[in-house]
């Protein structure tokens, strides 16, 4: 049986922040179609969020020559999505813990820690400059 | 001019903030917000802050960082900041953080306004 909700979409996105907004309708609309329950819905959002951010202002450094590429898949089963950016890439294990004491005032940071706890799978491919992210479908009753 | 991102209400010496927007996302949202935010210390003199998210469903970490720095303010002049009304899932993205632990959050406003 084939699943009509299913979808799978190609974006290139400038390196302007007010494209966040947008990917997130598009991606909002794509998990709301395939009957994602309100917390996963919120999980997805706040990980695309934070990594499409990091990628236009950290990655691409807002560089309006430079562009953010993001494949995204969706279907009754789970989300996934690749954010591929033009920067020099990072070492995820090389920030620091920002729950620790001496981080814990300290206005940024936390971005990578919230994609990783509330997405199924995280991976950084490449030099670091690509972010590959799934989230299972939590079972409608457990998603309370 | 900008338009209102909070709505404030006198409860006694307490400034009670309600966010007007469901989403608070994107730095110049952010930092509109954080200035009115620091306007209530800073320029109005306001010592004890409850900032009320109930209307407020999603939220990225880019607004932590004000919260922190409002704190940080508040604590310096000798004021408080409380938060209540936060959503099942936003609340996580304070555990997660363990913000929860430098940041006084209730359940209501009500506990919130007792909790000066």
């Amino acid at each position: 049986m084939t699943d009509d909700r299913a979808s799978s979409h190609d974006l290139l996105v400038s390196s302007d922040l007010a494209e966040v907004r947008r990917v997130q309708d598009l991606v909002e609309a794509a998990l709301q179609a395939n009957r994602f329950g309100e917390s996963d819905q919120f999980a997805v959002k706040l990980a695309v969020e934070e990594a499409l951010v990091n990628a236009i202002k950290h990655g691409n450094q807002l560089d309006p020559a430079k562009s953010v590429r993001v494949r995204y898949s969706v279907d009754d089963e789970q989300f996934r999505i690749h954010i591929t950016d033009e920067g020099p890439g990072f070492n995820p294990d090389d920030l620091p813990d920002p729950t620790a004491d001496d981080f814990l005032e300290r206005p940024c940071g936390r971005g990578v820690l919230l994609i990783r706890s509330f997405m199924t799978t995280v991976d950084f491919l490449g030099c670091g400059n690509e972010v590959v992210m799934s989230k299972i479908k939590t079972p409608p009753d457990a998603d309370q | 001019m900008s338009r209102q991102r909070i709505t404030v209400e006198d409860v006694g010496d307490v400034a009670v903030v309600q966010f007007v927007d469901k989403k608070i996302l994107d730095e110049q949202n952010i930092q509109m917000i954080g200035d009115d935010l620091f306007r209530l210390v800073d320029e109005l003199g306001r010592r004890k802050l409850l900032l009320n998210f109930t209307n407020v469903d999603f939220m990225s970490s880019a607004a932590l960082g004000k919260l922190i720095r409002l704190h940080q303010r508040l604590t310096q002049v000798g004021g408080k900041l409380v938060l209540c009304g936060i959503s099942k899932d936003i609340l996580q993205v304070f555990t997660l953080t363990k913000l929860d632990k430098m940041l006084k959050i209730v359940k209501d406003e009500q506990t919130g306004l007792g909790s000066f």
